[in-house]
């Protein structure tokens, strides 16, 4: 048997300040908004000739006069992505953009993802993925009241928030972009961290029922061994899945896959170790969950 | 307790069979396949075009204030009230009566049955809200009465696009409605929307009216620009014919002048108006105006009463061929702007679905051999029970011929790691209760059922997660969200139908082995 509970303090410590450099970070440095929530142009070129780099093509996108723009490798080797900034695009930009390109660099490109979205499109869609994160931490505080004492709802709210936090304020320090599939992403984490905790909960409850003498500082511990090899088992094949989607899954599932494998070690993580001592602090035992019972 | 009946296991096998059969049929030629449901794939694999519109309501809603203007006057004039001062401002039509009338014209406007404002039953509304301030009437638009211009100009609007992406002859589109005030058109395999977008763009309001060099015309007057941008001329408000009166247009060249024209046909309305105006303005220049610009300003030589005719401007023989379709298609009702575009290139969308698969086959293999390594007999049921349950998620997939994107193989992938996780909390469990159960059975009805509640527990929580982002999602993640919660579901039923009678024949089989997992 492991003792977990031996470093409780120490990781909440540890916890406590690794969330509160996240927001920091998430206040004083941001989020770098993809296309998808900042609005402006998106391009996937394919360059047939090899000669072509990130300096040539930086070169003729400053000819055009566009406003900010953003010009990376992607992938492949003849593959690049171009993020304009400028909001109003007019209908036809990506038209002027493509004659310029080819009678400046005089090589035929194969466009092969354009995306453009308007200002009012992208207030629209960060609206409703906050909206999207903000009922799916609400639903699962309600769910997990109903099927356990308020204590727990607490504690998977908590460490829910924890993993939601710390995973953004990696992608702030990273500098990673968050578009739609990153909103995915951090309900995925919600739904999976969540499930994590759950299942040590509901082993709590269990063990709760079962011993009357022991104190929850032990009785969490031995509820984190007993499912040990679960959480370990199941995070390990979801890593797997996970890490397959990153290295062979191309380019655009990349930010997606990455976020879900920081979510899904947070969310092991914090099962563990924030879930568990907050049902010590709130002194949970025998009689909170007899309650329940005879109600 | 661990008696499986033979009705079961057929009924088992049969719905087994039954999702392998479907699943793989995606896989084969549609015309051998025994059914015709497949999945659809996405914009994002298939390649294509996704165009999101707004309609701009101003001008319709500035039209609708004026016809209304127009029409309380004439009604106001009927009854012989005197109202004055009757003009539109910030919107709002305003205008003032004698004091010893407000009433009366109060009920002209207020009544359920009023000819001039009209009631919506289903709203309790009507179309302008009315403000009376002692003797001044203020009209503003009501919440409804907007709502119904919307909704009227959308519907319309997306007859007119659906005629004009019909005409381009695209793959298979699909045109929707997006709240009241948007049009979202999926065009699947267009790898370049530069002329549909184009087409989309204008409003095509054609109308023929005659130049003039008189300021004081009756319906008044106004500066046009010619398409070239630098010439003008002065053009009567009189609408002699518009787009409505066409019944065909069609882009030819003449042979005379070597030139690409677009030549038209007119109703019989259209034709007898045509006729009239010619024959009385021989002489006078013709202005075609199309979105407020002179394409061309003929003189008329002869009176045409055929009702066919020319418009002659600088066409290529494609422009020709577009304001041709414009013109078939008819006007919209108000300018659309395309707020979102995505296109995705076929072969980008083909690299997806081949990274996609190969990401699908590695995770799979890699979490099966994770799990044969470590649950030896029970791993191998664990295998067997995902990928059956591959089959069950792309099986309901395809029946209900649901949407593949790139994040939807994703989440398909996901599955996969996280479905073995019931069998996981099974087995860990199982293996508990056999440090203190001898009977091998016994322990393995207590782990089913001791395991429930957490398995229960946490595929819930990812459910939610699931269903809020199917309604709040967008575009692809939706795919995602789709096969997340699908996979839920169909692990569940793996889990309790198929794992559990395998491993319970398996332990029947063994009941007597010291070390059971």
């Amino acid at each position: 048997m492991i003792n977990f509970n031996k470093f409780y303090k120490l990781f909440n410590l540890i916890s406590l300040s690794l969330v509160i450099i996240s927001i920091l970070l998430l206040f004083f440095k941001g989020l770098n908004f993809g296309v998808d929530f900042k609005g402006g142009t998106l391009i996937e070129l394919r360059a047939n000739d090899k000669s072509i780099n990130v300096t040539s093509l930086r070169q003729s996108f400053n000819r055009m006069n566009i406003g900010d723009f953003n010009v990376k490798k992607f992938g492949n080797e003849n593959d690049f992505l171009i993020k304009i900034e400028k909001k109003d695009t007019s209908a036809n930009a990506i038209e002027i953009i493509k004659k310029e390109l080819t009678s400046s660099i005089g090589s035929f490109f194969n466009f092969r993802r354009v995306e453009n979205v308007g200002p009012k499109v992208s207030a629209e869609l960060l609206k409703s993925g906050v909206i999207a994160i903000a009922l799916s931490l609400a639903a699962m505080l309600f769910y997990i009241w109903i099927r356990f004492e308020w204590q727990f709802s607490i504690g998977a709210i908590l460490a829910l928030f924890h993993d939601v936090i710390i995973t953004l304020g990696l992608f702030s320090l990273l500098n990673l972009e968050i578009n739609l599939s990153i909103v995915a992403a951090v309900l995925t984490i919600v739904g999976y961290s969540m499930n994590d905790t759950v299942v040590i909960y509901d082993r709590v409850r269990e063990n709760l029922r079962k011993f009357s003498d022991i104190k929850i500082y032990e009785l969490t511990n031995i509820s984190i061994n007993e499912t040990l090899s679960r959480t370990i088992i199941t995070s390990l094949t979801t890593l797997l899945a996970l890490v397959s989607i990153y290295l062979f899954g191309g380019e655009i599932l990349k930010g997606f896959s990455l976020a879900m494998i920081m979510g899904v070690v947070f969310g092991t993580y914090s099962s563990i170790y924030i879930a568990n001592p907050i049902l010590v602090k709130l002194r949970v035992s025998q009689k909170t969950i007899l309650k329940e019972d005879t109600e | 307790m661990l008696y499986f009946s033979k009705l079961r296991i057929t009924l088992v096998s049969l719905v087994t069979i039954f999702f392998i059969f479907i699943a793989t049929s995606n896989f084969q030629d549609s015309e051998n396949s025994f059914i015709s449901k497949r999945i659809n794939l996405g914009l994002d694999l298939l390649g294509g075009s996704y165009l999101l519109l707004e309609i701009d309501n101003e001008p319709v809603e500035i039209q609708k204030l004026q016809n209304t203007t127009t029409v309380i006057r004439n009604f106001l004039k009927n009854k012989k009230i005197n109202f004055n001062d009757l003009r539109i401002q910030n919107k709002k039509i305003i205008f003032n009566v004698p004091k010893d009338t407000t009433e009366l014209v109060k009920t002209f406007f207020l009544d359920k049955e009023s000819e001039i404002n009209p009631y919506y039953n289903q709203y309790k509304s009507h179309q302008f809200d009315v403000i009376i301030q002692g003797d001044e009437f203020i009209l503003t638009l009501s919440k409804y009465g907007l709502i119904e211009i919307k909704t009227s100009s959308q519907d319309q609007a997306l007859e007119i696009v659906r005629r004009r992406v019909d005409e381009v002859g695209t793959n298979e589109p699909n045109i929707l409605k997006r709240g009241n005030n948007r049009i979202l058109v999926e065009l699947p395999g267009l790898d370049d929307p530069m002329r549909i977008k184009s087409l989309l763009g204008k409003t095509a309001n054609l109308t023929f009216r005659f130049i003039t060099q008189n300021n004081n015309e009756t319906f008044g007057v106004e500066t046009l620009q010619f398409e070239d941008g630098i010439n003008e001329a002065l053009v009567s408000k009189r609408i002699i014919l518009n787009g409505e009166n066409l019944l065909d247009a069609q882009p030819q060249m003449n042979n005379q002048t070597n030139e690409t024209v677009v030549s038209f046909t007119l109703d019989r309305v259209g034709a007898k108006r045509f006729g009239k105006a010619t024959s009385t303005g021989v002489g006078k220049q013709l202005a075609i105006v199309l979105d407020g610009k002179i394409v061309s300003a003929p003189v008329i030589r002869d009176t045409i009463a055929s009702g066919n005719g020319q418009i002659s401007g600088n066409f290529t023989f494609q422009s020709a061929t577009d304001l041709a379709l414009l013109l078939r298609s008819g006007a919209l009702p108000a300018p659309l702007n395309i707020i979102e575009e995505r296109t995705v290139g076929p072969d980008l969308g083909q690299d997806s679905i081949n990274a996609g698969v190969i990401a699908l086959m590695i995770g799979f293999l890699l979490v099966i051999i994770f799990m044969f390594f470590k649950y030896k007999m029970f791993g191998l049921i664990a295998n067997i029970t995902l990928l059956i349950n591959l089959f069950f998620l792309v099986g309901i997939l395809t029946l209900f011929e649901a949407t593949l994107t790139l994040p939807g193989i994703a989440g398909i992938i996901l599955t996969v790691g996280m479905a073995v996780d019931a069998n996981v909390l099974i087995f860990e469990r199982i293996k508990e209760e056999c440090k203190n159960e001898k009977n091998n059975i016994i322990a393995f009805d207590t782990g089913y059922v001791k395991s429930k509640t957490a398995i229960l527990d946490a595929n819930i929580t990812t459910l939610i997660a699931a269903i809020i982002l199917f309604f709040m999602g967008s575009g692809p993640v939706k795919g995602f969200s789709v096969t997340l919660a699908v996979g839920i579901f169909t692990t569940l039923f793996s889990v309790y139908f198929i794992a559990r009678m395998l491993t319970g024949l398996y332990v029947v089989r063994n009941k007597e082995k010291d070390k059971l997992i």
